[in-house]
């Protein structure tokens, strides 16, 4: 569970984000949306305790992955992953090779980051969160440049980690409205740094949608299958 | 691979202590401990302390071009040590040389991290170290042209480009303690600077204290570079290519690199400084090639390799 309660926050004298409350508790996929500029990655690393004046977080407890993040050196995905272990200062295997079995990684352990494919390599930066084992995954979009079977693997694979046992606390920074719909459990949207909606998916679409300015809306029946 | 290196670092060390002006032989107890082993030593230190700098460096600022001769801090050393030679105070009492270039370094590195500041971030870190780059060059270049007279010219310059010979006891027991303990604190680092190839958002939301980390490889490069400098001159390239070179066969892990980084660094300054002894003995040379030079030479080499290498 992750609670913030923060005055406005303003980057380069530009206010992005304005008065902010959120509660949110173990078990639950919540989908952070938005269009660009909305403050999405501003409330996202204020909860991750990365902005002045936000509390600090214990790095065991959350993991925050930013977005477009990348590695500057030609480590193999199994070393992208270790780094996750930093927080708890071991050396400890065992959690590493589990987090790169959960993102599907054990193929390509002794690859280089650097030399396999983008959506590859975005799995290998979500093990590196995964191999910390937290409580709380704060995810910046992790499926931006995922094919959509890889995006819909992801959104499952956090999907059923947040109900799992443990259960834990995802949030996910998101463009795309149908993962949203299909996986979160709930629905953050901001807009001009404000949040105008906090509700499940499908309730909370309406203010996704005059956000976007875009007639966004589910159908009776469904058009997205199953992944499989 | 440490301990390979480790054997080279020591065979090395032996080499350059069995090698005189007249080629290999077994000196006695004086020469050895007043001539050959300051000279081994302290191209030992030098080039451990290089070599472990560079590795931090390319660490902490994600870049394989990083040099530690990036923060300035090896100019300031060289200005102190000018400064010393300028008022002729090194004339008359040795050390001063060597204190000189300590004192320039010290002063560095405070002027650095205050321009740096708390917050002190990679290309903050680099901004002030290319301004303090730039004051120092300035300042060196100012001395040279109101230098006294031509010997003291030839002298300045003769000295800039770094090199090992008539080095005494004191200039290993001046320069040890601060390389020393700039290699203790830069060899503490490797987690952090693992941590910081993700980035240094990501590192900071791995509770690395990322300024922090920056502030102390600085204070650990100007410990370690300063010193150097201020016993042995300028030498280059060892920092930039030991890490480039070691990468290719030891993996990119930046704390990986730091313990056979300055192991190469050792190796590498104690070979270019033998190849220095060894130049007049085979070439027609009245005068020992400077090491500045030497280490250039064999560097840049490396660097168009790794430069072949890296172009896609």
């Amino acid at each position: 569970m992750i609670a913030l309660e923060a005055g406005a926050v303003s980057l380069g004298g530009r206010i992005v984000l304005r008065k902010v409350d959120v509660r949110i508790a173990a078990g639950e996929v919540v989908a952070l949306c938005g269009p660009n500029g909305a403050g999405k990655t501003t409330l996202l690393r204020a909860l991750a305790g990365l902005l002045s004046g936000t509390p600090r977080r214990d790095p065991r407890r959350v993991a925050y992955l930013p977005q477009g993040a990348s590695c500057a050196w030609g480590l193999t995905v199994t070393e992208v992953a270790a780094l996750g272990r930093i927080p708890h200062n071991d050396f400890a295997v065992a959690p590493v090779t589990r987090a790169l079995a959960a993102c599907g990684l054990i193929g390509l352990r002794s690859a280089r980051v650097d030399r396999i494919s983008g959506g590859q390599a975005r799995r290998a930066m979500l093990a590196r969160a995964f191999a910390t084992e937290p409580e709380v995954f704060l995810l910046d979009e992790p499926t931006a440049d995922l094919d959509p079977a890889a995006a819909h693997e992801i959104m499952a694979l956090l999907r059923s980690t947040a109900h799992g046992e443990p259960p834990r606390t995802v949030v996910v920074v998101m463009h795309a409205l149908d993962l949203a719909l299909r996986y979160a459990d709930r629905m953050l949207v901001l807009r001009d740094g404000q949040l105008v909606a906090d509700a499940r998916p499908v309730d909370a679409l309406p203010a996704a949608a005059a956000a976007f300015g875009l007639p966004y809306g589910v159908e009776p029946n469904p058009v997205l299958l199953p992944p499989r | 691979m440490i301990r390979p290196l480790l054997a080279g670092v020591l065979l090395l060390f032996v080499l350059s202590l069995l090698t005189g002006p007249a080629g290999l032989s077994v000196p006695d107890k004086f020469i050895l401990l007043q001539l050959r082993l300051p000279r081994a030593g302290l191209a030992m230190l030098v080039g451990a302390g290089l070599g472990l700098s560079g590795a931090v460096l390319q660490g902490a600022l994600r870049n394989p071009l990083a040099d530690p001769g990036l923060l300035g801090i090896g100019g300031c050393a060289a200005l102190g040590a000018v400064v010393a030679f300028y008022w002729g105070v090194a004339a008359v009492f040795a050390p001063a040389l060597p204190l000189g270039g300590l004192s320039g370094a010290a002063v560095g590195a405070i002027v650095l991290l205050t321009i740096a500041g708390r917050g002190a971030s990679g290309p903050s870190l680099i901004l002030a170290g290319i301004a303090l780059s730039a004051i120092t060059g300035a300042l060196l270049a100012l001395a040279l042209t109101l230098a006294p007279n031509p010997y003291a010219l030839a002298e300045i310059t003769f000295w800039l480009m770094g090199g090992l010979e008539d080095r005494s006891l004191l200039h290993l027991i001046l320069a040890a303690p601060p390389i020393l303990l700039g290699c203790a604190l830069l060899l503490r680092l490797g987690r952090r600077l693992d941590a910081l190839a993700l980035g240094e958002e990501v590192a900071a939301s791995l509770g690395v204290p990322v300024a922090r980390t920056l502030r102390l490889a600085a204070v650990g490069v100007a410990l370690a570079v300063g010193a150097g400098t201020a016993v042995a001159g300028g030498i280059g390239f060892v920092g930039l290519v030991v890490p480039n070179l070691l990468r290719a066969w030891m993996g990119e892990r930046p704390g990986a690199l730091l313990g056979s980084s300055m192991m190469a660094g050792a190796a590498l300054l104690l070979a270019a400084d033998l190849v220095a002894r060894a130049a007049p003995l085979v070439l027609p040379l009245t005068e020992e090639p400077r090491l500045g030079v030497l280490t250039a030479l064999i560097g840049a080499p490396f660097l168009v390799r790794i430069a072949r290498r890296v172009a896609p």
